[in-house]
C-alpha cells in the first residue's frame, strides 16, 4: 500500500525526521489558508497523487505570494497529471500540499528498500539528488552507495559512517545530522513495516540541516493489520475502481487493452494463460485470478467485472483445480451464467480433481455459447478463434 | 530417489488442529505422509487425525523424532512458528501460510539459517516426492512417479507443469513450490544441485515469473554446474509495466526482472525455454526422448 508525500510526511515528523512545514489541502481557498498560516515569503504548492515524476508533468511549482499561490492551487488542483508512473491515461489531483520554500545548498538522494538478495534492509544514497535515480544506477553506478542492515544488530554508527563518507559530507556538524537523519528513517522503516521509502530529493540546507523535501513510502500488505494508523491512510480514490471492487470478493483482478476476457485461478498460470493467448494471436482484455476458494459467487462476479469492459470478444475460464474440485466450479459457471448475462463465448478448461465430471456438466447443462476446452494449449486456441467470431 | 522428503520422512504439523491444517493434514495422511503429530498450544495430549498433539515443537521432536514440519499457523504467527522449529532441531520447515509479514519472515529466515533449518515458502503448495510423501496443499494424484524434477514459484503453474509432464509419459519425482514472497526460504539455487545429485532425476523443469532475479541467478548456475536437461517457463510475459512509486527496487537486484531478460539468461544457459506453460510436457518429451 502506498501513501502520499504529506502522509509520509505526517509519519516522518513523528519520528524527527526533518521536513519542511506543510499543509495538506483539498480546495483553493483551503490552500490559501494553509499559505497563510504557513507564513512564507515562498511557498511549494505540490499535487498529491501515488506516482512520481510530479514536478517534470507540471504538478509541482513554487509561488513567491499569497494571490500566486491562488493561482497555481486553482491550476494544479483537478488537472490530469501524466507522469512516466501514470501511464498515458495520468491521475487526478483532488489534493494539494502546500510546504515552506526551503533554503536548498544542495541535494541527495536517500532511500531504505528490502534487498531481496541479501534479505535485509538497504540503505540506498546518492549525491545526484532531484535526478531519475535509475539513470543515475545506469550511467554512473560509482555515485550510488549502498549500506546493507542487518535488524539483528540494527542501525550501528559505522552504517552512518559510511553513509556520510560515501556521500563526501566532511564537516563533522553536518555528518551527525546526516546520521541521525539516516538513523531515523531506518528506525521508522523496521516499525512501520514499510516496505521502501524513498526521498528525492534529500537536501542540504545553508546551514548545514538535512530536509526530506519529498517522500514516498510504500508499506506490505501483510502487516497492515498491526498498522492501523498506516492503514487508515489508505487512499481508495488512487486506485482502480474495478480492482477495489474486485478485491472484495477476494478476486485479483488488472484491466489490460486486449479482447478476452481470462478468469484463472492462481497469478502464475493467469499470467501464463495470457502469454499462451498472447503467443497464439490473440490479445487479453485482463488478468483475473479468483483465487483458491473459487465458488459461483466470485466466478458470477468475475463475469461481471470482465463484461463490464466493452472490448471483451470472448472469455476463457482456465481453471486447474487443486483442492479446489472442478464439478464445483461447473456448476459455479453454470449458476453464474443464470445470474449475469453473458452475451459473449464463454471458452471453459477445467482440469485437475474431478474434471471428468466437471467436462459431464458442462455438457448436460446446454449452454449455447459454452465452448468446452480439453487443455490449455487447447482452450487458448479456442478463446483466441472465438474472439475472432471463427467459431 | 528424490529430493528433501520420501516415504520415510518423519513430519509433524504446526498449526494441526485449526481448520486449514486439520483439512491439509488430512489429504497427506491419505497420500502416505508419515506424519506423526502435531503442534498446537494447549491442546498437548489430545488425539488428532489419529497423531499425538503436543504443545511445543521441542516436545514433538523429542516424542516422534520429527525432522520436517508443514507450518498451517495464520499469517501473524508464521515467523514465531518458523523459529520456534528451528529452535527445536527441525531440519525443513514447509511455510504453506499466505500473508505473512515480510519483516517477520526476514527474521525467521535468519534465524533459521543460523540453525542450519533449511525453509520452503511461506504462500507456497509445498513439496511432494510423488507416490511417497506429499507435504502441502497439491492436488497429490496428479504427481506420478517418474523421471523429472520440478520447481516453481507459483502453485497453480505447478499443477499444470507436472500434469503436462506426466500426460505425455512422465512423471515426477520430486516437485517443490518455491512460493514468490519477497523472502522465501530454498529457491531454484539450492535446489537445481539437489536434482543434479539425485540419480532418479533426468530432466528439470523450471517454471518462473516476472520480478526479482532468482531466475537469473539460477541460469547462471545452471550454465556452471547442471548437466542436466532444463525446461524452462517465466510467467509474464505479456504483463504490464508495474505502476511502482519508487524506482530503488530494480536497482538493488541489478535487473529490471522482466520476462524477456530472464528468457534469454536461460537460453543462453542452454536452458529449452518455452514461450507458454501449454508447451512444457511437449518440451520435456524433446529433451528426454533425445
Amino acid at each position: 500500500m502506498n501513501v502520499h508525500e504529506y502522509q509520509a510526511k505526517q509519519i516522518f515528523a513523528e519520528y524527527g525526521v526533518p521536513t519542511p512545514k506543510g499543509i495538506m489541502a483539498e480546495t483553493v481557498d483551503a490552500a490559501v489558508e494553509a499559505a497563510k498560516e504557513l507564513g512564507g515569503p515562498i511557498w511549494v504548492v505540490k499535487a498529491q497523487i501515488h506516482a512520481g515524476g510530479r514536478g517534470l508533468g507540471g504538478g509541482v511549482k513554487l509561488a513567491k505570494s499569497l494571490d500566486e499561490v491562488r493561482e497555481l492551487a486553482d491550476e494544479i488542483l483537478g488537472m490530469t497529471l501524466v507522469t512516466h508512473q501514470t501511464g498515458p491515461e495520468g491521475k487526478l489531483v483532488q489534493k494539494l500540499y502546500i510546504e515552506d520554500g526551503a533554503d536548498i545548498k544542495d541535494e541527495f538522494y536517500l532511500s531504505v528498500i528490502l534487498d531481496r538478495k541479501l534479505e535485509m534492509p538497504l540503505i540506498m544514497a546518492s549525491t545526484e539528488g532531484g535526478m531519475n535515480i535509475e539513470d543515475v544506477a545506469e550511467n554512473t553506478p560509482e555515485k550510488i552507495i549502498t549500506v546493507p542492515v542487518d535488524p539483528t544488530i540494527g542501525f550501528q554508527g559505522f552504517h552512518g559512517r559510511e553513509l556520510a563518507f560515501g556521500l563526501g559530507i566532511t564537516d563533522k556538524g553536518e555528518q551527525k545530522n546526516i546520521i541521525t537523519f539516516a538513523q531515523k528513517l531506518y528506525k521508522l522503516y523496521m516499525d512501520k513495516d514499510a516496505e521502501m521509502i524513498e526521498i528525492n530529493p534529500l537536501v542540504r540546507t545553508g546551514s548545514g540541516e538535512f530536509l526530506a523535501l519529498d517522500g514516498k513510502m510504500g508499506f506490505d500488505n501483510s502487516a497492515l493489520y498491526r498498522q492501523p494508523e498506516i492503514a487508515a491512510m489508505r487512499d481508495l480514490s488512487e486506485e482502480d475502481p474495478d480492482e477495489v471492487e474486485a478485491a472484495k470478493y477476494g478476486l485479483s483482478y488488472v484491466a489490460l487493452d486486449g479482447e478476452i476476457g481470462c478468469m484463472v485461478n492462481g497469478a502464475g498460470l493467469a499470467m501464463g494463460t495470457m502469454d499462451t493467448i498472447n503467443h497464439m494471436g490473440g490479445t487479453p482484455a485482463n488478468f483475473l485470478d479468483v483465487g483458491g476458494s473459487a465458488n459461483a459467487e466470485t466466478v458470477s462476479k468475475g463475469f461481471e467485472i470482465i463484461l463490464k469492459n466493452p472490448n471483451v470478444k470472448a472469455i476463457f475460464v482456465n481453471i486447474f483445480g487443486g483442492i479446489v474440485r472442478c464439478d464445483r466450479i461447473a456448476n459455479g459457471i453454470i449458476e453464474a451464467t443464470k445470474i449475469t448475462d453473458v452475451n459473449v463465448p464463454v471458452v471453459v478448461r477445467l482440469d485437475g480433481t474431478n474434471a471428468p465430471e466437471a467436462a459431464e456438466i458442462l455438457k448436460n447443462a446446454n449452454i449455447s455459447n459454452l465452448i468446452v476446452a480439453e487443455d490449455l494449449g487447447d482452450g487458448a486456441a479456442k478463446a483466441v478463434a472465438a474472439a475472432k467470431g471463427e467459431i | 530417489m528424490s529430493i528433501l522428503v520420501n516415504k520415510d520422512t518423519k513430519v509433524i504439523v504446526q498449526g494441526f488442529t485449526g481448520k486449514e491444517g486439520s483439512f491439509h493434514a488430512e489429504q497427506c495422511i491419505d497420500y502416505g505422509t508419515n506424519i506423526v503429530g502435531g503442534v498446537t498450544p494447549n491442546k498437548g495430549g489430545q488425539v488428532h487425525l489419529g497423531k499425538p498433539v503436543f504443545n511445543t515443537v521441542s516436545e514433538a521432536v523429542k516424542e516422534t523424532g520429527a525432522t520436517v514440519s508443514m507450518i498451517f499457523v495464520p499469517p501473524a504467527f508464521v515467523g514465531d512458528a518458523v523459529m520456534e522449529a528451528a529452535e527445536a532441531g527441525i531440519e525443513l520447515a514447509v511455510i504453506i501460510t499466505e500473508g505473512a509479514p515480510v519483516k517477520d519472515m526476514q527474521a525467521a529466515k535468519a534465524y533459521a539459517t543460523k540453525h542450519g533449518m533449511k525453509t520452503i515458502g511461506p504462500n507456497c503448495p509445498g513439496i511432494i516426492t510423488a507416490e511417497e510423501c506429499k507435504i502441502g496443499i497439491m492436488p497429490g494424484m496428479i504427481f506420478k512417479k517418474g523421471n523429472v524434477g520440478l520447481i516453481s514459484k507459483s502453485g497453480t503453474l505447478t499443477y499444470e507443469g507436472a500434469n503436462q509432464v506426466c500426460n505425455v509419459g512422465y512423471g515426477i519425482t520430486t516437485a517443490v513450490g518455491i512460493g514468490g514472497d519477497p523472502i522465501i526460504g530454498l529457491s531454484y539455487k539450492q535446489i537445481l544441485p539437489m536434482f543434479e545429485a539425485d540419480p532418479d532425476t533426468e530432466c528439470i523443469v523450471m517454471i518462473g515469473e516476472i520480478g526479482g532475479d532468482l531466475e537469473i541467478q539460477a541460469a547462471k548456475m545452471i550454465k556452471e554446474q547442471i548437466t542436466k536437461p532444463v525446461v524452462a517457463f517465466i510467467a509474464g510475459q505479456t504483463a504490464p509495466k508495474g505502476k511502482t512509486m519508487g524506482h530503488a527496487g530494480a536497482i538493488v537486484s541489478g535487473s529490471a526482472g522482466t520476462a524477456k531478460e530472464k528468457m534469454e539468461a536461460l537460453e543462453a544457459a542452454g536452458v529449452k525455454v518455452v514461450v507458454s506453460p501449454a508447451e512444457i510436457g511437449k518440451a520435456v518429451k524433446e529433451v528426454l526422448s533425445k
